[in-house]
C-alpha cells in the first residue's frame, strides 16, 4: 500500500516558511526596526494578526468535520465563545482591587448585581491551568454530549446544520441573562494582566501572538496527521457513503463522535488564545451568524484541503478589516457576493482553482510533455 | 426445529416487516446451512432486498426470529455489529468509496480491529498486505490500484466491491444482484468465482438474472408477496405452476 505522508517536500518547506514568517519575522518587525520606519509592523496590528490566527484554528476545526467527514456544524462559533469564557473568567480574577469595586474576589459585575460570594461555576478559575483546562473541557463535554445525541440518532445534513445553529442561539439567549453570572450582555472585560504580565504591555501582545502562531501549527499537524491515517480515509469514506461504512462493520457514530470533538477542542484553544488578545469576551461571539461566517472562510480558502482552510479565513478576515474601514456599509454585502461567487465560480474555493489553473497550463503545455515521455 | 436453530448458518422464522401498513416480509422462514451456496429469486416488490435489511440489522422486524450461527440473534444487533459477526453485504447498486483509490477502499474493508484507536495508529500487517495483494489479482485490478475508485468502470466497481468482501473474508456472504449492468462474459466470471468462493463458506445470491442462476447451479429459493412460494433446484422451481403463475409464466 502507498503511505500517505505527514506532508510531502514542498509541503514541509513551505509549512517552515510560513512557520518562520509567522513566529521569528513578524516579531521580530514589530520591535526591531526604529518606529516610524517602513518596515516597523504598528503595535496594534500584532494582536489583530493574533486574532486572525485564532480565526484560522477555528476555519481548521470546522474544516476537519465538515471537509472531511460531511458534518456542517454552523454553531462551531458556540464551542469557540466558551473557550474564550473560561479564558475571559480566570483574567476577570486577575483583576482582584484593581477593579472599580476594589472586591478581592468579586468581579465589578457581581458587587453591581449585589452577589456576596463567588458562584460555585467560578471556583477555581483564579488558577490559570484549571482555566486552562475548562477552555478544552467545557467545549469537549458539550460536543460530546451534543454530538452523542445527534450522531445517535442519525440525523445528517442540513437538519444537523439547523440544530447546531439552534445550540449556538440558545446559548446566546442564555449567556445574555445576568443571573447566568458570567456578566449578561456586557460580558467580561476590563482585564489587566496574563500569568503576572501586564495583558496591554506590547511584549505580552507579541508573546500572545507568537503562541496563538505556534498552537496553529501544532493544530494544522494534529489535524494533518488524523486526515492522512486509516481513520482519515474513514471520515471520507463516511462522509460519501455512510451506510456503507456501516456494513464494513465501523461504529460511523463513533468515529463522527471522536472527529466532533476533537473539533470542539480546538474550537475551545482558539477562542482561549483569542479573549487575551481581543481584551473581551461577550454574548455576541455565539451570534449564529459568527458561526456561518467560519463555513464562508473554509468555502472560499477549499474545503476538506485543512490548508484552505487557514487560508480562507485569513484572506476574508484581511478583506473584512480593510472593507469595515473603508466602507463599512459594503461588508455585509461583499460577504455575500463572496459567498455566492465561491459556490457557483469556484466550489473547490482558492486551492482548487489553483489546482484548476495548474492543470490547464500543463494542457496547453501538452506536445512538450508527449515528446518528453516519448524520448524515455 | 431448535435442532435446526443451533446448526443452521443462518435461520429465520416468521419475520414480519410492514411498512405503513405494507407487508413487506409476511411470517418469511428460511434456513440457510453451513456452507450452502443459495440463490433467491422472485417478482420485483417479493421482499428480496427486505430480507437482506432485516439479515444485515438495516431494518427491524415487527415480530420473527433471525438467528446468526445459532447463537446471535440479529434482530438485537446494529449494522457493525452485525458485519464484525462475519456477514457482509454487496449491494444492488455498486457502492464503493469513490474518493478513495481501489487499494484504500480495500484497506477499510480488510478483516481488522475496527476501533478509532487502532484505525488512527495502526498500519495493515504483511499478512494483510499480502492479503490485499492477493485480492487485488484475484479481481483484476491491480493495475488500477492508485486510481480512484469513482474512475473505474460499472463492472470493475462491482469486482472491487466483491473485493471488499473478499478482504473482509465473512463466513457469511449476502449478494444482491453482483452481475446487474455486467457483460456476459464479465457474468460468467462472475458465476465461475462465486462457486469457487462457496467452497469455503456460505453464499445467498439475489437475482434477476435466470441464465446467471442456472450456471449457479444451486438450490432455489422463490420469494412471493414477502415469503417462501416455492424452494428446490431450478428445474423443479421452474416447473412448478405456482411460481410459473407468479413470476416466470407472465
Amino acid at each position: 500500500m502507498q503511505r500517505t505522508p505527514l506532508l510531502g517536500r514542498t509541503g514541509w518547506l513551505v509549512f517552515l516558511a510560513s512557520a518562520l514568517v509567522a513566529v521569528v519575522l513578524i516579531p521580530l518587525l514589530a520591535t526591531v526596526p526604529a518606529p516610524g520606519s517602513a518596515f516597523r509592523i504598528p503595535a496594534y496590528l500584532v494582536p489583530l494578526f493574533g486574532k486572525y490566527l485564532c480565526y484560522a484554528i477555528l476555519a481548521l476545526a470546522l474544516d476537519l468535520i465538515w471537509g472531511y467527514a460531511g458534518i456542517l456544524s454552523l454553531g462551531h462559533g458556540a464551542f469557540f465563545a466558551l473557550g474564550g469564557y473560561a479564558m475571559g473568567m480566570y483574567l476577570m480574577r486577575q483583576i482582584g482591587t484593581r477593579g472599580v469595586y476594589g472586591d478581592p474576589i468579586l468581579p465589578d459585575f457581581m458587587v453591581f448585581l449585589n452577589w456576596r460570594d463567588l458562584p460555585l461555576p467560578w471556583w477555581g478559575f483564579g488558577n490559570f491551568a484549571y482555566a486552562a483546562f475548562m477552555a478544552l473541557a467545557v467545549p469537549g463535554v458539550l460536543a460530546a454530549a451534543f454530538g452523542w445525541f445527534a450522531f445517535r440518532s442519525r440525523v445528517t445534513g442540513v437538519y444537523l446544520s439547523i440544530i447546531t445553529q439552534a445550540m449556538t442561539y440558545a446559548l446566546l439567549l442564555a449567556f445574555f441573562r445576568n443571573d447566568m453570572g458570567f456578566g449578561g450582555n456586557n460580558g467580561l472585560t476590563d482585564f489587566k494582566e496574563i500569568l503576572g504580565y501586564d495583558i496591554q504591555a506590547p511584549s505580552t501582545r507579541i508573546g500572545l501572538y507568537v503562541v496563538t502562531a505556534v498552537a496553529l501549527g501544532l493544530a494544522f499537524l494534529i489535524c494533518r496527521f488524523v486526515v492522512t491515517t486509516r481513520f482519515g480515509r474513514l471520515l471520507l469514506a463516511v462522509r460519501d457513503a455512510e451506510s456503507r461504512v456501516r456494513f464494513l462493520g465501523y461504529s460511523t457514530t463513533g468515529a463522527k463522535l471522536f472527529v466532533f470533538v476533537l473539533s470542539a477542542l480546538l474550537c475551545g484553544l482558539a477562542g482561549a488564545l483569542y479573549v487575551p488578545q481581543v481584551g473581551i469576551i461577550n454574548p455576541g461571539e455565539f451570534q449564529p451568524g459568527n458561526s456561518i461566517e467560519v463555513a464562508i472562510w473554509v468555502a472560499v480558502g477549499g474545503r476538506g484541503t485543512l490548508v484552505g482552510a487557514i487560508l480562507g479565513a485569513l484572506v476574508v478576515n484581511f478583506i473584512k478589516t480593510w472593507l469595515t474601514g473603508a466602507a463599512p456599509e459594503l461588508w455585509l454585502f461583499a460577504l455575500g457576493a463572496l459567498f455566492i461567487i465561491v459556490t457557483l465560480a469556484m466550489p473547490q474555493g482558492i486551492l482548487g482553482l489553483a489546482a484548476r489553473l495548474k492543470r490547464w497550463r500543463r494542457l496547453s503545455s501538452v506536445p512538450v510533455g508527449v515528446e518528453e515521455t516519448a524520448h524515455d | 426445529m431448535t435442532d435446526l436453530l443451533s446448526t443452521a448458518q443462518l435461520y429465520l422464522d416468521g419475520i414480519t416487516v410492514s411498512f405503513d401498513g405494507f407487508r413487506a416480509l409476511n411470517s418469511l422462514s428460511l434456513v440457510i446451512e453451513p456452507g450452502e451456496l443459495r440463490t433467491i429469486i422472485g417478482p420485483n416488490g417479493a421482499g428480496k432486498t427486505t430480507m437482506m435489511d432485516v439479515i444485515t440489522g438495516k431494518t427491524r422486524p415487527d415480530s420473527g426470529t433471525a438467528m446468526f450461527e445459532g447463537r446471535h440473534d440479529l434482530t438485537r444487533l446494529d449494522e457493525p455489529a452485525i458485519a464484525n459477526l462475519g456477514i457482509g453485504r454487496k449491494f444492488q447498486k455498486p457502492t464503493v468509496f469513490e474518493n478513495l483509490t481501489v487499494e484504500e477502499n480495500l484497506e477499510l474493508a480488510i478483516k481488522d480491529d475496527r476501533r478509532i484507536r487502532h484505525t488512527l495508529f495502526r498500519r495493515l500487517d504483511d499478512e494483510q498486505e499480502g492479503r490485499l495483494e492477493r485480492v487485488l489479482g484475484q479481481v483484476g485490478l491491480v493495475r488500477r490500484r492508485a486510481e480512484l475508485a469513482g474512475l473505474l468502470s460499472h463492472g470493475q466497481k462491482q469486482w472491487l466491491e466483491i473485493g471488499m468482501l473478499l478482504v473482509h473474508d465473512p463466513r457469511l456472504i449476502l449478494l444482491d444482484e453482483p452481475v446487474a449492468g455486467m457483460t456476459d462474459a464479465e457474468t460468467a466470471a462472475t458465476a465461475d468465482l462465486i462457486v469457487r468462493l462457496a467452497r469455503d463458506r456460505t453464499i445467498v445470491v439475489v437475482e434477476h438474472d435466470m441464465v446467471f442462476v442456472r450456471s449457479l447451479g444451486a438450490k432455489v429459493t422463490v420469494l412471493h408477496e414477502g415469503s417462501v412460494l416455492a424452494e428446490g433446484s431450478i428445474d423443479a422451481v421452474q416447473n412448478d405452476p405456482r411460481v410459473i403463475e407468479v413470476y416466470l409464466g407472465r
